[in-house]
């Protein structure tokens, strides 16, 4: 077996020919592109078809809006529109092929995997990787110098949701003692699972959690679940949800007659998809989520529904706005990253990136900040209530528009 | 070697050497997008030689190929993460605990006469298994996800796997030689010839007095092993690793689609499947946005379009036919 | 109380399992005469339960009603599929069979998602959360339903294989092809009857699922999936042995999650197959040649 061997000698010579050859002709077209264009190409790499299809899509209709309201704002940005199809292969290979193309800054990618395969590319050819939605904490503690996150780690999401569970039961004066925790069994249950793990016990709830229960995302059914839930007879249920599983579990719940008091999410999606209300009608209200959430006070929040709601008749800006909310932000720190920095250069626009301070934004905070590892932890939630099949934001006070209710009204008092 | 030279008649070994030649000094004119498909490209060569040693030669379908891919990275990886050991010597684990599921596998299947598309089932459940296993498993990060740590520092290190694509480029276009090779010289040995008289009629194997049993469990611990290499290099070429990315039956399919479209039971057929249907995939992407029709999954339906032709088309796979077009018809 | 709480999980189990069982019994007519292993079983599972949620709001027919058209419209597609494209690959090998389908479920899935959209249609039925109250145990509306639509689909099915001649043809393929071309039955049309009824029962199965879930792309793999697990444990071509996979499998999930971890418990499912398969390869009410 002489042949591998030689191999190897030629592998490492042709290497830094390679990379000379590559160098050379990789890096030329890129300055006149740069020099040529006031806008900022951004690529914006999303799940659109997949599994992870509806999120995708959902963010996908916030980046279609955004460059309207980024401009009334003083922001160029050129958007290109890659579909990942939830695959970490192709978000890789469309990733390169993007930065070929001419982006000068990634936006993306709604998942964890695809991300950091994103991340793999944007660090070695230096461009800016802002992440708009994906909650893996391990992302911002990899390492990366050309990635940020202006999105709550898995546990930001519980501590900010528990100590909102608190404000809750304060402001409703709902006495609970007992809680179960639901969660599905995918990257970001188990995430939002392992900070449950580390934050409940010291968050001072005055509950206790009788038990902590995972179910597989891709079960065809909860009612078993839904049983062992009833059995535990808690008066909240802690749930942590995807879109479909949240309808399946509510369903499950009103046939099997187990009615608890509260349904809080301490952070995650599901119960406030369109595809929620439309399947469950009345019996979608009430419960609560504790996110992060569009500021309805906020000015630009309110300039972004304008344009996303002609665009966009058959979705609600209020139900879509955390997708869209996010995304659009995460358009908006790439873009004011190139407005500072005055330059397409990765480096230099990075260095505006990291060093962002923008304190008229979509979502409800203070200014958009990152760490020294890239990471917004400044994100606060809001308890979210559906309300006449309507999401409401009901605390903080300063941000909300209507007064938390708990307990929820039986299943068959609803109109 | 000179066995496996011999046999190649003159107008193949031009062919051969002329393009393993183009593809080493290929990266000097490629760009990194290419370079990205060509990793993609050399990764399904390796594991699609590994799947056609199985399927292709010794008849076993197997659909939960994923399985030893999974396994073989997250050894590694999480030898690399708990303890600093690199994946040159990690590798070797990472092949040893995927031949030993392999073991399993063949033991149970072979044992009790497992065949056919109930062999197929009993590697999906093995796969499925390990992946809900995976799933509930926290030292592994579980349904989580494994990271492992960017460190720029680190980011020249080529024996930590540690490096940009050229590093991937190369590595994987030698696994690529290396499987491919040896497919050709187990092709050519005994076993070979043992594992082609199994695929075309097992009773008569037995009669000519063949091992059967050892014969089909070696062709499953080869193909594990070699597919175990492939998914040691993608999770240090991903730098994470999530068990319904790993294990996924779609990963399976994905394996096998390059082998049967290629050529099953041919050396140059993985070859020939996965230089068409990578270049496809990303072809379809780029051809359906410049038309202007990229709306989400009409590149699949292509995809899918081009899979049922290919195989209405050449239900024997393409190198055969395409082997004779070129006239390398073996003498 | 507690023994209230396993009855309840054992019934829902059973009921669940019924509509696995039907979802499966396709399959299992296919694959156990045809032999086409069918990888886009799933998928046009999916599509069924698209064409009922689309009959139930344009025209407000409810599933169970929309179940019969349903079936009949996907014997005509199994029919017309069979006789112009599957039946090329009727005794090839597993695997050209396995690429033809599996490009086909990738149309199908992709079809759906770029004509549909990727978000979950509900069907939203005036029993869906309606449930009846036996004692002490719960058993929901839509659920008894579905799977007394399964037995009746089901039953259908077995009278026609036994009792009609045509039906005592097909089983004579499946038992003896050769047997079966000298004798003069015209094969190629038999095959693809069963293909067309085959897909028939997964058109009902589909019309069926949509009372308990909601159509979406995304379900169609694990559709797939579960209907070999099932077929296979079942026994192939046998009716009843689909019906008791099915059961079976419902049942030691709903135990699983109950018992043990929620999240663990298609791990059952598998453990269970490989038993069957080590232990009984021809499964529960198989027989094999």
């Amino acid at each position: 077996m002489s042949r591998p061997i030689r191999s190897r000698h030629l592998t490492r010579r042709a290497v830094t020919a390679g990379l000379g050859a590559g160098l050379a002709a990789g890096v030329a077209p890129f300055n006149i592109v740069r020099a040529q264009s006031s806008a900022l190409k951004i690529a914006v790499i999303l799940p659109r078809s997949g599994y992870l299809a509806q999120a995708g899509q959902s963010c996908y209709r916030g980046a279609l809006v955004a460059p309207k309201v980024l401009a009334d704002y003083g922001y160029k940005v050129e958007l290109m529109h890659v579909d990942c199809e939830s695959s970490a292969d192709v978000a890789r290979t469309q990733a390169e092929r993007a930065i070929n193309d001419g982006a000068q800054a990634v936006v993306g990618a709604f998942d964890s995997a695809s991300t950091l395969s994103i991340a793999q590319v944007c660090e070695q050819r230096k461009i800016p990787l802002v992440v708009n939605i994906a909650a893996a904490p391990q992302l911002t503690e990899q390492g990366y110098q050309y990635l940020v996150r202006n999105f709550p780690t898995g546990g930001m999401l519980v501590t900010n949701g528990l100590k909102l569970i608190n404000d809750v039961l304060a402001a409703t004066k709902f006495d609970a003692k007992t809680a179960v925790f639901l969660h599905a069994n995918d990257t970001f249950g188990t995430a939002q699972r392992h900070a449950m793990d580390a934050i409940f016990p010291h968050a001072g709830l005055p509950f206790k959690l009788l038990d902590e229960i995972a179910y597989d995302p891709k079960a065809q059914d909860l009612s078993v679940e839904v049983t062992k839930v009833r059995s535990l007879n808690p008066d909240l249920l802690l749930v942590v949800t995807r879109a479909a599983d949240a309808i399946k579990l509510v369903r499950d719940m009103v046939r099997q007659r187990f009615e608890p008091k509260g349904i809080i999410s301490p952070g995650s999606p599901g119960l406030y998809d369109e595809e929620f209300y439309q399947a469950l009608g009345p019996l979608s209200d009430y419960p609560i989520y504790n996110i992060p959430w569009a500021n309805p006070k906020s000015q630009m929040a309110q300039a972004l529904e304008k344009v996303y709601a002609p665009a966009n008749p058959k979705y609600r800006f209020a139900v879509e706005c955390f997708n869209v909310g996010f995304t659009f932000e995460a358009l908006l720190v790439a873009a004011a990253g190139f407005k500072t920095a005055g330059s397409a250069n990765g480096p230099e626009m990075m260095k505006a990136i990291r060093a962002t301070n923008i304190a008229d934004h979509v979502m409800i905070g203070p200014p958009i900040k990152f760490d020294a590892k890239g990471q917004n932890v400044g994100i606060p939630s809001a308890a979210v209530q559906n309300r006449n099949r309507t999401p409401t934001v009901t605390l903080p006070a300063d941000v909300a528009t209507a007064e938390p209710v708990l307990p929820m009204p039986g299943w068959h008092q609803r109109t | 070697m000179k066995r496996l030279w011999d046999p190649i008649p003159l107008r193949g070994r031009v062919v051969l050497v002329a393009l393993l030649a183009a593809l080493l000094i290929a990266p000097a004119v490629l760009d990194r997008y290419l370079i990205s498909i060509f990793v993609l490209i050399f990764y399904f060569t390796l594991v699609g030689q590994a799947w056609n040693l199985m399927m292709g030669y010794a008849g076993q379908l197997s659909l939960g190929h994923a399985l030893y891919a999974g396994l073989g990275g997250y050894v590694a990886a999480l030898l690399w993460f708990y303890f600093g050991i690199g994946p040159w010597l990690g590798v070797i684990p990472a092949i040893a605990v995927a031949m030993a599921f392999g073991a399993a596998i063949g033991w149970l299947g072979f044992r009790f006469g497992i065949e056919g598309v109930y062999f197929a089932l009993l590697t999906i459940a093995f796969a499925e298994f390990t992946r809900i296993a995976f799933d509930n498993m926290a030292f592994t990060g579980g349904a989580g996800g494994l990271f492992l740590l960017y460190e720029p520092k680190r980011a020249h290190e080529w024996w930590n796997l540690r490096g940009g694509p050229l590093l991937f480029y190369y590595l994987s276009l030698a696994l690529a030689c290396g499987a491919t090779a040896l497919t050709a010289w187990l092709a050519r040995s005994r076993l070979g010839y043992q594992w082609v008289a199994i695929r075309e009629d097992q009773r008569a194997a037995m009669a000519l007095g063949i091992d059967v049993f050892r014969a089909k469990m070696i062709a499953v611990l080869i193909s594990a092993a070699m597919t175990a290499v492939g998914g040691v290099m993608l999770a240090f070429y991903y730098n994470s690793l999530f068990p319904a990315q790993a294990f996924d039956i779609s990963r399976s399919i994905e394996m096998i689609l390059g082998p049967v479209v290629g050529g099953l039971g041919t050396v140059f057929g993985p070859i020939v499947g996965a230089f068409i249907l990578t270049p496809l995939g990303e072809g379809l992407i780029a051809v359906t946005d410049k038309l202007g029709i990229g709306v989400p999954g009409v590149k699949a339906v292509f995809y899918g379009l081009t899979l049922m032709i290919i195989i209405s088309l050449r239900p024997d796979g393409v190198w055969p036919w395409l082997k004779r077009l070129i006239g390398l018809e073996a003498a | 109380m507690t023994v209230a709480i396993v009855l309840n999980v054992l019934v829902q189990g059973v009921l669940t399992g019924l509509v696995y069982g039907l979802m499966a019994l396709g399959l299992s007519v296919i694959f156990g005469i045809v032999r086409v292993v069918n990888f886009a079983h799933g998928e046009f599972a999916v599509v069924a339960m698209y064409a009922t949620w689309l009959l139930f709001v344009t025209l407000g027919l409810d599933p169970l009603i929309s179940l019969l058209p349903i079936a009949i419209v996907f014997f005509g597609i199994g029919y017309l599929l069979q006789a112009t494209l599957v039946n090329r690959f009727v005794g090839r090998a597993e695997h050209e069979q396995f690429i033809l389908l599996v490009g086909l479920g990738i149309i199908i899935v992709n079809g759906l998602l770029m004509i549909f959209g990727p978000d979950a249609r509900p069907a939203n039925l005036s029993y869906s959360f309606d449930s009846y109250m036996i004692g002490p145990v719960i058993v929901d509306k839509a659920r008894v339903f579905a799977a007394a639509g399964a037995l009746v689909v089901s039953a259908a099915l077995v009278a026609f294989f036994r009792y009609t001649a045509t039906g005592t043809a097909i089983r004579a393929c499946a038992d003896n092809l050769t047997g079966a071309a000298v004798v003069g039955l015209n094969v190629k049309r038999l095959y693809a009857l069963t293909f067309g009824l085959g897909l028939a029962c997964v058109g009902a199965a589909g019309a069926l699922m949509v009372t308990i879930a909601d159509a979406s792309p995304a379900l169609s793999q694990a559709f797939t999936l579960l209907a070999f697990v099932i077929v296979i444990i079942g026994g192939l071509g046998s009716m009843a042995g689909a019906l008791i996979g099915g059961v079976l499998i419902g049942v030691s999930e709903a135990l699983a999650s109950f018992f043990l971890a929620p999240s663990m418990k298609s791990m059952f499912s598998f453990a269970l197959l490989v038993l069957i398969l080590v232990l009984r390869p021809q499964g529960l009410m198989g027989r094999r040649a």
